[in-house]
C-alpha cells in the first residue's frame, strides 16, 4: 500500500457508536483512530471518550441504557491499550437522580481508569448540579477545571447552566475569565484538549446545537498550535476545523439523535427496527482534513 | 385525580378559546416546542403545561426575578401556574432554550 495512505489512514478516526473514540497526542498534533488499531496502540499518549450515557432513559428507541453502556465500558477495555484516561462529555445521566448517578458511577468505575467528566444539561437538573459536582467533578465545584498530562493540557468546560431564553449553551463570566487566566501562562506550542458536552461551535442554531458565548472562549485558545475541541449533546459525530482549532462531536452511548433539519425536533430517533439500533448507531460520514493538524472521522457500524 | 383535572383543563380550554372568562388552558409539549406557543387568557387562569416528548424540559419564565420555574417533567408530567396580573409573560425550557412561549394576560 502507499506509505502516503497509510499515514493518511493513521490520522483517520473510525467511530464506534455505542462505545467510544481513542484520541492519540503525537508530535503535539491529537488524532483520533479506530479503537484497536495498531497505529493506536503504538502511539505515545493516548485517551478514550465516551459521551451521553443517559442513565435513566428507557424509551425507544434503548430501553436499557445502563446495558448499552456496559457494553461501551466493555468495548473500552478490550480495545483501550495503553490509555488510563477516559473522558465523559455529559448526560451522564437523564434526570438526575441518585439512583442513576449510582448506576453509571458503578459501570464506568469498573473500568479502573482516570475518570474525567463535564456536566450535560440532564446532570445538573437539581439543585444547580451540586449533587453532580460533588461526584464527578470534584475539582471543579461548578464543573469547570484543568488538569495536565502527558504534556497536555485538558481543559473541562460546563456550558449547560443559566441558559438564556432563545440562547444557546452558555460558558458565562466568570468562567470565561477563569480560562483566560488558566490559559495565560500556558505556551501556545503546548497541545490543548478542551471537554464540554454542547458543541462550542454552532451546529444548529434552530435546535439549540451550539454555545452563545463560545467564541469568547475560543478567541482565548487561537494562539496555541493545536486545540483540540470534544463535545457530546447531538448524539452524532459532526466535525469542524478551524484554523489550529479542530472541533469534534462524540456520539452516545444511550440513542442517536437526527441530523439537523432532518426531523421535526432533535428527539431520540426511536423508530428503529428491532435489532438495528446498535449499526444504526453506527452508519456515519467519511471526512478528511488536509494541513499539519489534519484529522478526519470515519464512522463504522457497530453491528452488521 | 390531577390527570383528570388535566384533561378538563385541555377541554376547558377549547371552550375558552373564544371567550373572555377566567378558567383552564392548556399547554402541550410536543417535538421540543410549546402547542400552542401563544396563549390569550383572562386574568385568574390556570394554565397547564403538559411534557408529552421523550426527553424531559422544564416551564420557566425568562423574566428577572422569575414569576415561575417548574422542575423537570419527565414524559407525561405536568405543571401548571395561575396568572393573575394582566400582561406578556414569556417563558422557556431551561434545558432547550430554543423552545420557547408566550402567556399574554389580559
Amino acid at each position: 500500500m502507499d506509505p502516503k495512505l497509510n499515514r493518511r489512514g493513521i490520522l483517520e478516526c473510525m467511530m464506534w457508536a455505542g462505545a467510544g473514540v481513542l484520541w492519540t497526542v503525537g508530535g503535539g498534533v491529537p488524532r483520533s483512530s479506530l479503537i484497536g488499531t495498531a497505529a493506536a496502540a503504538a502511539a505515545p499518549f493516548s485517551f478514550m471518550q465516551i459521551s451521553d450515557s443517559h442513565i435513566g432513559f428507557a424509551n425507544p428507541p434503548n430501553p436499557d441504557t445502563p446495558g448499552t453502556l456496559k457494553e461501551a465500558m466493555a468495548l473500552v477495555a478490550q480495545n483501550k491499550g495503553a490509555a488510563t484516561m477516559l473522558l465523559h462529555t455529559g448526560d451522564v445521566t437523564h434526570l438526575s437522580k441518585p439512583a442513576q448517578f449510582d448506576t453509571a458511577d458503578q459501570i464506568i468505575r469498573e473500568s479502573k481508569m482516570d475518570v474525567h467528566y463535564v456536566p450535560g444539561e440532564h446532570d445538573v437538573l437539581v439543585d444547580d448540579g451540586a449533587a453532580f459536582f460533588e461526584r464527578f467533578t470534584p475539582k471543579g465545584p461548578r464543573g469547570y477545571y484543568s488538569w495536565d498530562q502527558q504534556g497536555v493540557h485538558f481543559v473541562a468546560l460546563n456550558n449547560v447552566q443559566d441558559l438564556k431564553a432563545g440562547g444557546l449553551g452558555n460558558l458565562g463570566a466568570d468562567q470565561l475569565k477563569w480560562l483566560e487566566q488558566d490559559l495565560a501562562s500556558r505556551t501556545a506550542s503546548q497541545p490543548i484538549v478542551v471537554m464540554a458536552h454542547v458543541p462550542l461551535w454552532t451546529v444548529s442554531q434552530e435546535w439549540g446545537w451550539g454555545t452563545d458565548d463560545g467564541a469568547q472562549a475560543l478567541v482565548f485558545l487561537k494562539r496555541f498550535g493545536s486545540v483540540t475541541v470534544l463535545n457530546g449533546h447531538i448524539h452524532q459525530v459532526m466535525q469542524k476545523v478551524e484554523g489550529t482549532v479542530a472541533f469534534h462531536t462524540a456520539r452516545s452511548t444511550a440513542f442517536p439523535q437526527p441530523a439537523p433539519g432532518t426531523a421535526p425536533s432533535p428527539g431520540p430517533i426511536k423508530d428503529l427496527p428491532p435489532g438495528k439500533l446498535h449499526s444504526m448507531l453506527g452508519v456515519t460520514q467519511i471526512k478528511q482534513v488536509t494541513g499539519q493538524a489534519g484529522l478526519a472521522i470515519i464512522d463504522t457500524p457497530l453491528g452488521a | 385525580m390531577t390527570r383528570a383535572r388535566v384533561l378538563m383543563g385541555m377541554g376547558a380550554a377549547l371552550l375558552l378559546s373564544f371567550s373572555a372568562q377566567a378558567g383552564e388552558a392548556a399547554v402541550s409539549i410536543d417535538n421540543f416546542s410549546f402547542t400552542p406557543a401563544t396563549i390569550t387568557v383572562p386574568s385568574g387562569t390556570h394554565v397547564t403545561w403538559t411534557n408529552n416528548d421523550d426527553i424531559p424540559h422544564t416551564v420557566t419564565d425568562s423574566a428577572t426575578p422569575r414569576a415561575f420555574k417548574s422542575a423537570p417533567l419527565d414524559t407525561g408530567d405536568h405543571t401548571d401556574f395561575t396568572f393573575t396580573k394582566a400582561g406578556t409573560y414569556s417563558y422557556f425550557c431551561s434545558l432547550h432554550p430554543h423552545m420557547q412561549g408566550i402567556v399574554i394576560v389580559q
